[in-house]
């Protein structure tokens, strides 16, 4: 079985995030870039599949700018067995439509059985990638899981989904996003990051896609950003130490914003 | 007059009020044509009516909402290419951004999320976005297809435009090929108080609180408001709570006009989930905790005294009354 797992680099989430004025992409040189910690349980959840299924090879694929590679590194360390990693200059500024275009025929090209992503970046927090590439690769779409089995050419999912919960089946070939729920993903282990160094990672141009330029980046995107406007928060951030009187003072101060 | 596709969240015709503010953006776009799938679709006709729906589009068969997400986005589509909207409008919820993917990528329209406000400007559609927790405000414009925009609740104040919908029935799509298949469907046991991502105020507690039994005390509180209960991570995985009533990253994303979080330290991934609240109080008794950072009012001490008296406070002036 061929697992895919999407790993996606976003800025440190403590780092303030900004959009860079004139074109509206985000600052990426503002903030250190780290793994989309939602996607830790995706490679957790690929190695323990792996685990049980014999003759499982798990693939770590990402799209993104040169220091993107280190989140494939990271992947391979824990102990995914290959790394792709697609990077152009021309990918720069692509929204969620040009993003499921590009990744769809990298995972096409890898050859797949499951793709297993995160269930949102952490930092577009969009959550829309994984049922755009299930819709892109004619793959079942199984979202959102909490628990998943593969059981020889099927699989099922435990879906939570909003304030209710879904047992799912699907037939493989199938896309599954996991919620942070469904495991605890391990640290790499000193063996795993020196295996990590001999694994076979593969580096693809828009072009090895077989997708034009005009239809990728800025150009191919269905959206645009036309402004954006810091707003700081405007909190009063008020602190007081109880002493006492605290009960009081929340009521006073929530009926003088009308809130009671 | 062009149409504006809503899809409509409901559970068995009980209408999400995200649905409404919906409707009401629509509203300001063209005719709000509201769409909807799954067992009581039909029972929801009234109360979209109520929010200026000229029409429903009801398909009930259960063969649309038994194939996870492709078969709403099969119906969809179809819809879509039939009556070239202006827009389609799904509400913001984890399915929600679901089915505006799909559809986005079969219909070949831009997608965006977490819209607050859509407008036209020169005869194209702009919308606007809460970016980062709503530290950036990040206007958009939708360069090919149909727009397909997910609607964040509490972005606006729904209002009423009653009119007496048409009802239109579809007929169920035919959905070929490999799909998710639902088997069963298990509800959050209903709690008597509002939907978390609905409620005008929330009343969360996390670690602080302590103990199952002590979540009573936030539970009062919440009833002596009228608001919904909310937890953080910690609580809900220390079982305190279901995991339906976590708020943050990887919980619900809740914008109330008031959210009080009690013993709470104020995690990214829980800010991520609550600071577009309009109003934050949080009692805290750690005066070096992150929550005060992002609190209108924050209050040091402990959360065993301070809550119920608050709550009393909050009784004592709704007796008054
Ligand atoms: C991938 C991932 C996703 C996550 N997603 C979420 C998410 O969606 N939502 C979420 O909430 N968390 C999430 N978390 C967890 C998050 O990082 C924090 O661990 C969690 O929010 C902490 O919960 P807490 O504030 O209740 O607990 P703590 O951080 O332990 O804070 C408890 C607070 O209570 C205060 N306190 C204690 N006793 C009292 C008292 N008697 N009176 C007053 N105050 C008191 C303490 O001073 C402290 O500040 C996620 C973590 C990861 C890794
Ligand atoms: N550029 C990318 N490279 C690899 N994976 C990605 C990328 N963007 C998104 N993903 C995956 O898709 C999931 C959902 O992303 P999003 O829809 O952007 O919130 C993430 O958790 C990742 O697993």
């Amino acid at each position: 079985m061929r697992v895919v797992v999407l790993v996606k680099q976003v800025p440190d989430t403590w780092s303030p995030k900004r959009l860079r004025p004139g074109d509206f992409l985000l600052d990426r040189a503002a903030a250190d870039g780290v793994v989309n910690e939602l996607d830790t349980y995706a490679v957790e959840e690929a190695l323990r599949i792996k685990e049980k299924h014999d003759d499982t090879t798990v693939i770590a694929l990402t799209m993104g700018p040169p220091p993107a590679v280190e989140v494939v590194r990271k992947a391979l360390q824990m102990g995914a067995d290959e790394g792709v990693h697609v990077v152009d200059d021309a990918l720069a500024g692509s929204d969620a439509m040009v993003s499921s275009l590009v990744l769809a025929a990298a995972i096409e090209r890898i050859g797949f059985d499951l793709v297993i992503t995160g269930v949102e970046s952490t930092d577009a927090r969009m959550g829309v990638l994984p049922a755009m590439l299930a819709e892109r690769l004619g793959a079942a779409q199984a979202t959102l899981a909490a628990e998943v089995k593969v059981d020889g050419r099927e699989i099922s999912v435990r879906r939570l989904a909003g304030g209710r919960e879904f047992d799912v089946v699907a037939p493989l070939p199938a896309v599954v996003s996991v919620v942070e729920k469904i495991n605890e993903p391990r640290y790499p282990s000193f063996k795993g990051i020196m295996a990590a160094k001999s694994k076979p990672l593969t580096t693809l141009s828009a072009a090895d896609l077989g997708l034009d330029s005009n239809r990728v980046g800025l150009a191919g995107s269905a959206t645009e950003v036309v402004a954006a406007e810091e707003r700081s928060a405007e909190r009063a951030r008020v602190v007081i130490h109880d002493e006492g009187d605290a009960a009081a003072r929340i009521v006073e101060f929530l009926a003088s914003r009308k809130l009671l | 007059m062009s149409q504006v596709l809503v899809v409509v969240d409901h559970l068995d015709g009980v209408v999400s009020r995200p649905v409404l503010e919906a409707l009401t953006a629509a509203r300001g776009l063209g005719e709000a044509v509201a769409v909807a799938v799954g067992s009581g679709s039909g029972a929801a006709v009234e109360r979209l009516g109520e929010y200026g729906a000229t029409e429903v589009v009801v398909c009930e068969d259960p063969s649309v909402t038994s194939v996870l997400v492709a078969g709403v986005v099969e119906l969809l589509a179809r819809l879509v290419g039939e009556r070239a909207p202006l827009a389609v409008l799904v509400p913001s919820t984890p399915e929600g951004k679901e089915i505006a993917g799909r559809l986005a990528v079969r219909i070949d329209g831009g997608v965006l999320t977490d819209v607050v406000e859509v407008r036209w400007d020169g005869g194209e559609l702009r919308a606007v976005q809460a970016a980062f927790g709503g530290s950036t405000m990040v206007t958009s414009r939708v360069r090919r297809g149909v727009p397909v925009l997910t609607w964040r609740p509490n972005s606006l104040a729904a209002t009423p435009a009653p009119v007496s919908p048409r009802v239109t029935e579809a007929p169920a799509p035919t959905i070929s090929g490999g799909h998710a298949r639902v088997r069963a469907t298990r509800m959050a046991a209903a709690s008597g108080r509002p939907a978390l991502t609905e409620a005008s105020v929330v009343v969360a507690g996390g670690r602080g609180v302590g103990s199952a039994e002590n979540f009573r005390l936030i539970e009062e509180l919440a009833d002596a408001l009228g608001a919904a209960v909310g937890a953080s991570r910690a609580a809900t995985d220390a079982g305190w709570l279901p995991h339906t009533a976590q708020v943050g990253q990887t919980g619900a994303t809740v914008s109330p006009d008031l959210y009080i979080a009690c013993g709470i330290s104020g995690a990214i991934q829980h800010l991520a989930g609550m600071q577009t609240a309009k109003t934050i109080v949080a009692i805290n008794k750690d005066p070096e905790a992150p929550i005060f950072q992002v609190a209108d009012f924050g209050v040091v001490g402990d959360l065993h005294t301070i809550v119920p008296q608050l709550t009393a406070e909050i009784r004592a002036r709704r007796v008054q009354e």
